[in-house]
């Protein structure tokens, strides 16, 4: 396809070719270096030739993945623009190497109601950074009483369903949900915490809490709801996704259910396998978040579930939060940190080099694994011919700073401001068209400017 | 009331804090010199009767987000007796009610002239908060269920003055270990400077995680009541329980109250401590209270010579 010239044809993209780099697809288990080609959108070849028609991107020393997915982003629009926008949390999920994510509907008003949906679908497209997967909630306006509309819901497209932020409570209600959702094939997605067992609580009940004299979160208090999340499950046939396990006892619960079958999956964020309760010890409210920091038995658990297959999908639980509210008392202080900018190279930092998880294996929880959580593994999550052109090229080597006044997001709440990082997203295409680049200097630019052509 | 100007000394060079925050992080060699001080404070002041004017020129502010009388009536007095001015803010009379945070309110009463803070306030870790986001000094009078140092410092002096040594003595700590700031700063400093601690009562008020800390745990008091050299009774804490931890006050005073059947079965020499306000009737009976055993007013005065020293020594005498 030549470009044309002239007002409308500059819309149009070039087909690019992703030369020589490592492509790792774990969705047909493809690990070799080679060529791939992307056109009008989609995949259009593996193993490519150049032909002149394309821009030329040198892939060589970096890794070509299916489009990284997130799909669990607080994306804050509607209601609480001054954490973060759709427009600043999806130019922050490009920054980070996603080329998709999953919004999560714990806005203002929440997302229940078709227009809702509606609604950030247009303003995601207006930002036109990245795919943007709306996650409905479970019940009416996230009270937890009465079932939202979800078949409205699917058709407006809504992927799944949460009440995240908090739990669905009642087991009746849980139950329907399941039973309801398996016309449409839809997973519940529950954030799984007893109340009772966490009122007050500002971290992770152990000795830490004890010596800082902080009210504690025990782990009891997540296993007991993932363990009648799994009964409910498995009494319904439904599909449960235990969002962000922290807990070993949920990990084990979660490994004996999948090896009887329940229809279950799950998904753990890097900060969960990366740091423990110890760092309340500097009472920063950027390590209070819901589920808490936990221990190292725990942060061991979460890894070996990440290894053997128990714990499917790495995703951020990205909760940004303005500065003003986080620099509270840490009772008052809300829960949560931001996490796109950071996760891809928490993994391959703490997951991949230490060799915990090989590449292919990693990458399958970041792309495959959430696309098929979420019904949209024909398109998304895999470099098939065919598939949108959304891929992931990562620079494994590069060595880097963690900065929050870099980021894109419009909080700047990390743990891990100051860490340094091997490995982050080079370039980044969505349907084809470059959306963020590293340069040299590590400034980026429209990549379809900056994408070599040759 | 004489004012004369007593030489108290220099401030020790192993003495570098600008801050006092907590007693975990400090070393026996830190607590020894707080605790030499206040005895070198009680002894030149009259037992804190009379005027150091050693801070004149001074400015100290108490900032209290959380009721206390004591406490801060005694850091109020000990600026005074070192001749620093004091101002009192609370947050009753503050402006938090209209939505200013908690450090911006710090940075204002910063901004006028002030050398120290002393802070009180519900939620553990404030004090270092405010230390992180403020230049004066800062001392925490109670944070939450984490850190009372000064509480901490005058128990512990309490207990030198009385039995003459803290190492190699057995003291429990009875009561919502749960909750207690006091349980916490006494922990870290009799550890620290030798003694054996027990902390003691009901199960759902005292972790079992103490144990990896080299604490003693006790759930049965008259147990270990026979060879404790010193029992320190803390109050039970009803404001910052979310569930009620045991099933009456009645059951608690039961098993846990210090009465004169339990002192029969103690050493002869006990010494009873009880850091205030104390529930007549729930952790120890009026008895004991005002028995030869208990040292509930010495510690009133003690406390008084700790902050006088701590004051002294954050504030550096002759900066």
């Amino acid at each position: 396809m030549i470009p044309q010239e002239g007002n409308y044809a500059v819309r149009a993209t070039r087909p690019i070719l992703l030369e020589g780099g490592r492509v790792i697809d774990p969705s047909q288990s493809l690990d070799r270096i080679t060529n791939v080609r992307l056109e009008d959108g989609r995949v259009a070849a593996l193993d490519a030739i150049a032909t002149g028609d394309e821009d030329v991107l040198d892939c060589s020393g970096k890794i070509v993945s299916p489009g990284l997915i997130d799909m669990h982003v607080h994306l804050r629009e509607p209601g609480r623009e001054e954490d973060e926008t759709i427009l600043t949390g999806t130019s922050a999920a490009v920054a980070g190497g996603f080329t998709s994510i999953a919004c999560i509907p714990n806005t203002e008003p929440p997302i229940d109601t078709q227009a809702t949906v509606e609604f950030i679908q247009h303003q995601a497209a207006r930002a036109d950074k990245c795919n943007v997967f709306v996650v409905a909630c479970v019940s009416k306006n996230r009270e937890g009483k009465e079932l939202a509309e979800l078949g409205h819901l699917s058709q407006a497209g809504a992927v799944a369903f949460s009440d995240d932020g908090a739990p669905v409570y009642d087991a009746e209600l849980m139950r329907r949900a399941l039973e309801y959702c398996r016309m449409f094939d839809k997973p519940i997605l529950n954030h799984a915490e007893v109340r009772e067992l966490t009122q007050g609580g500002v971290m992770h009940e152990g000795v830490v809490s004890m010596i800082l004299g902080l009210p504690g979160m025990p782990a009891v208090a997540e296993d007991v709801m993932t363990s009648r999340d799994i009964a409910l499950a498995e009494a319904t046939g439904g599909r449960i996704h235990i969002m962000h396990v922290s807990s070993a006892g949920s990990v084990d619960l979660i490994r004996r259910a999948k090896a009887r079958g329940v229809r279950l999956t799950t998904e753990v964020c890097p900060h969960h396998f990366t740091l423990t309760d110890e760092c309340l010890r500097t009472f920063d409210s950027n390590c209070k978040m819901s589920p808490p920091l936990r221990g190292q038995e725990h942060v061991n658990a979460c890894i070996a579930g990440l290894a053997d297959g128990t714990i499917d999908v790495i995703c951020t639980d990205h909760a940004p939060h303005a500065l003003e509210k986080k620099m509270r008392e840490l009772d008052q202080a809300p829960f949560g940190i931001v996490g796109l900018e950071t996760a891809l190279g928490l993994v391959i930092t703490k997951l991949i080099e230490p060799g915990h998880l090989d590449w292919s294996t990693a990458l399958a929880k970041m792309t495959i694994n959430p696309a098929r959580i979420l019904g949209v593994h024909r398109t998304k999550g895999t470099l098939k011919v065919g598939a949108d052109a959304d891929v992931t090229v990562i620079d494994p080597d590069v060595r880097w700073t963690v900065d929050p006044a870099k980021f894109r997001s419009k909080s700047t709440n990390t743990p891990f401001a100051g860490w340094k990082l091997q490995g982050r997203a080079d370039t980044v295409i969505v349907a084809g068209r470059v959306k963020h680049k590293v340069a040299a200097e590590g400034a980026t630019a429209d990549g379809r400017r900056t994408a070599k052509a040759r | 009331m004489s004012i004369e100007v007593v030489d108290i000394g220099s401030v020790p060079a192993a003495w570098t804090r600008r801050h006092l925050l907590d007693l975990e992080s400090l070393s026996a060699e830190e607590l020894n010199i707080i605790l030499d001080a206040a005895v070198a404070f009680k002894e030149a002041s009259g037992n804190c009767t009379q005027k150091l004017p050693i801070l004149s020129g001074r400015t100290c502010a108490n900032l209290f987000f959380e009721n206390s009388t004591r406490t801060r009536t005694s850091f109020s007095l000990a600026a005074r007796r070192l001749g620093a001015d004091t101002i009192d803010f609370s947050s009753s009379s503050s402006s938090l009610s209209k939505g200013e945070t908690f450090i911006d309110t710090a940075k204002n009463i910063e901004a006028m002239g002030i050398d120290a803070i002393v802070v009180r306030h519900r939620t553990p870790g404030t004090a270092q908060l405010l230390a992180q986001n403020v230049h004066c000094s800062v001392i925490n009078a109670g944070d939450g269920a984490h850190e009372h140092p000064t509480q901490g410092l005058l128990d512990i002096l309490s207990i030198r003055e009385r039995l003459g040594r803290i190492e190699g003595l057995t003291v429990a700590l009875v009561g919502d270990i749960a909750h207690s700031r006091t349980a916490r700063s006494n922990i870290w400093g009799l550890k620290k400077l030798g003694a054996h601690v027990i902390v003691c009562g009901p199960s759902t008020l005292v972790s079992k995680h103490w144990e990896e800390l080299g604490v003693e745990v006790a759930y049965d008091l008259d147990t270990i009541l026979p060879r404790c050299d010193v029992l320190n009774l803390l109050r039970i804490q009803f404001e910052r329980q979310t569930t009620r931890p045991f099933p009456s006050v009645r059951e608690y005073a039961l098993l846990y109250a210090m009465n004169h059947e339990r002192l029969a079965q103690a050493k002869q020499d006990i010494l009873i401590l009880a850091p205030g306000p104390i529930n007549r009737g729930v952790e120890i009976t009026p008895d004991v209270a005002d028995g030869p055993h208990s040292a509930i007013l010495e510690q009133v005065t003690n406390g008084l010579a700790v902050r006088m020293a701590v004051l002294w020594l954050i504030l550096g005498a002759g900066n």
